[in-house]
């Protein structure tokens, strides 16, 4: 029984306008879709989470789940449930009985029950303290429980707010596969917040990226790496980050050329036939841009715009060299081994199908590849 | 491996013992005069060694008191009864009321509520005569004065201030995730205060119902100007002993002992409920 939850235009204010934590924010999750709400910490992602589990109002603005308006029902009412970032386990029950709880209202045989805790518990690996109670376990088996808890109801919609914050690597990273599986199985509809990428490209299906209340972009976790809707998301996603110039754009119908501020005259130039006519059309409009380009494609060679080197350090299975132009790191990513001396010059070459062209003013995105947006 | 030097702990045995007297010795005093008569307790120089008596006991429990002026009844039974009874009903009364408040006041922030909040304790800070005669003008009118009804609802100044700021203070200290994990799951907002907030607060309710208890049952002033004999306390009663033959202390002691009985036993039986309360449903994380 999986939902499909809406979000039109939603607003949340705490205080007296004080803070603006949500603003006009509108998406919708398919039946059965994983979505992540990515951000720092403070960008209303959390705020989100609540008022779709009840626990926030909202100022403005409506919650679907299945065509049903939810946001003024209370959360008993909501059919949701929920993990908590901090586990909120209650403390007088043990770890068995806090995710068996959960299952007291739908009515099932104790059999069923136990068979369902011990499962959950196996998915999750902490078979081993079901009998104990939440205060003689460590943060990262509470944090387990706490989703197990979540999981282990019958609800039209899952929200997990940090799921795996205290986990160690290893284990997030097994755990990650098994809780993906074990939500499609289920074909479970599921809100992740996280400020972890690894986990929301891992996790979801879409990620709702949001930055100052504001849904920056939502969209397939390849698609906001490759087609990123503005600068902030292009910066926001990826690692090592993109790399960012400010530039001027020169069009003389032979070539475009991209001289970056402040190099002393270096610049990217292309044979016009690289881009298309309707981009090179859009760009006459344009003086100043912000050119952003990803590390892996940055390429160490011959020639190009010449820099500066910083650091370099091969990783076992890459290189990063960190390089200096007009004051500003650019960092290239390579899967060969290579040795270049720091305050040696290199120069680095990018093609342009590899360019993000964002416009300088509200850092909107006008161009990826040759492509118009 | 130990720290302490044999002076250092002669020095600290020595200043608890010095403390413990302190504060013990007029318990055990009392209790010796409780066994003994007026001549026995009046003698100079004052010992430890007399022969005992029930007699004090014998005379409060049947209430009635032989003098050398003539024989007096006591209420003392009834009033130990009336102490027991406003103290237990005013006390429930202020936890059915201040609990629910006091959840109300951790909990929401609503148009003045910190000045409700405020007002509650202030009646604390006002000395009780400061009220009395205006209240006993008030009951005369409303028929209330020398009712047990009158009583309780006056002990209310004592007890719900106490239980709604000290039960507030636990309610804060719950995660309120807890009790949304709670609602979440299909629980409304009144199961949740009972089944999760009320349980988990236990130990600071149980601690604010035992210090409102004590509170009542030593009140005086309210119950001496606003009950008479049949309706007063312990409290009291006990002026009763200060009799035309001289102070009955051997009865008054032995009063004494009865009615700090009550108390004393629930407090030690509460001390081990707290200790356990709170080391059961510490709050983690």
């Amino acid at each position: 029984m999986s939902s499909e939850l809406v979000l039109k235009n939603v607003d949340k204010i705490y205080g007296a306008g004080a803070v603006h934590a949500v603003k006009d924010l509108s998406f919708a999750v398919k039946p059965g879709e994983i979505t992540a709400l990515l951000g720092s910490s403070g960008c209303g992602k959390t705020s989100t989470l609540r008022m779709i589990a009840g626990f926030e109002t909202l100022t403005n603005g409506s919650i679907e789940l299945d065509g049903r308006p939810i946001h003024m029902l209370p959360p008993a009412q909501r059919g949701v449930a929920m993990a908590f970032e901090t586990y909120s386990l209650y403390p007088p029950l043990t770890i068995a009985e806090n995710i068996s709880f959960a299952l007291k209202a739908q009515k099932l045989g104790s059999q069923d029950v136990n068979k369902r805790v011990k499962d959950m518990a196996e998915l999750l690996e902490i078979g081993d303290v079901l009998n104990k109670y939440p205060s003689s376990v460590s943060g990262g088996q509470q944090q387990r429980a706490s989703l197990g808890r979540a999981l282990v109801r019958k609800a039209g919609l899952y929200l997990l707010d940090e799921p795996m914050g205290q986990l160690e690597p290893q284990l997030r990273a097994v755990l990650r596969g098994r809780i993906k599986h074990y939500l499609r199985e289920h074909d479970c509809t599921t809100i992740l917040v996280t400020h972890d990428q690894t986990e929301a490209n891992a996790l979801a299906d879409r990620i709702a990226v949001m930055e100052g209340g504001v849904l920056q972009q939502y969209a397939t976790p390849a698609e906001l790496k490759v087609r990123p809707a503005n600068l902030f998301v292009g910066t926001f996603i990826g690692e090592p980050p993109m790399n960012v110039f400010p530039v001027q754009v020169k069009d003389d119908g032979k070539t475009v050329d991209f001289a970056i501020e402040g190099s002393g005259g270096q610049s990217l130039s292309y044979a016009a036939a690289d881009f298309s006519q309707t981009l090179r059309n859009r760009l006459k409009g344009e003086t100043a841009l912000m050119l952003g380009v990803r590390p892996h494609a940055v390429r160490i060679g011959k020639q190009g715009l010449k820099a500066r080197v910083v650091t370099c350090q091969w990783l076992g299975d890459q290189t990063h060299i960190a390089s200096e132009i007009a004051g500003r790191t650019v960092v290239s990513v390579s899967h060969e081994q290579i040795a270049a001396k720091p305050a040696s010059e290199v120069f680095l070459g990018i093609e342009p199908g590899d360019l993000h062209i964002f416009s300088s003013g509200n850092g909107a995105a006008i161009a990826h590849g040759a492509q118009l947006v | 491996m130990d720290h302490t030097s044999n002076l250092e702990r002669i020095i600290r045995g020595g200043l608890i013992a010095l403390v413990l007297i302190f504060f013990l010795f007029p318990i055990f005093w009392i209790v010796l005069m409780s066994f003994q008569t007026n001549e026995t307790i009046l003698r100079i120089p004052p010992s430890i060694f007399f022969e005992p008596t029930l007699s004090n006991y014998s005379a409060l429990i049947t209430g009635k008191l032989k003098t050398t002026a003539g024989n007096l009844d006591l209420a003392f039974m009834k009033n130990l009864w009336n102490s027991v009874l406003l103290s237990t009903l005013s006390v429930a009364l202020s936890l059915i009321l201040g609990v629910p408040a006091a959840y109300a006041f951790a909990r929401f922030r609503f148009r003045l509520g910190e000045d409700i909040a405020f007002t509650l304790l202030s009646f604390r800070f006002a000395p009780p005569l400061l009220v009395l005669l205006p209240l006993s003008l008030y009951f005369k009118q409303l028929g209330l004065t020398n009712t047990y009804i009158g009583l309780i609802w006056v002990y209310q100044l004592i007890c719900l201030p106490l239980i709604l700021w000290i039960v507030r203070g636990y309610f804060e200290d719950i995660s309120p995730d807890i009790e949304h994990a709670y609602r979440i799951a299909g629980n409304s907002w009144w199961q949740t205060f009972r089944k999760i907030a009320v349980p988990l607060a236990m130990p600071g309710i149980a601690a604010a119902g035992l210090l409102a208890f004590i509170f009542a049952w030593n009140n005086f002033v309210f119950a001496l100007i606003l009950a008479s004999a049949d309706k007063q306390p312990v409290t009291v009663g006990a002026l009763a002993f200060v009799t035309a033959s001289g102070i009955q202390y051997g009865q008054i002691a032995a009063a004494i002992v009865l009615s700090i009985a009550p108390t004393l036993a629930l407090a030690l039986y509460a001390q081990r409920y707290l200790v356990e309360g709170l080391s059961l449903g510490a709050v983690k994380g």
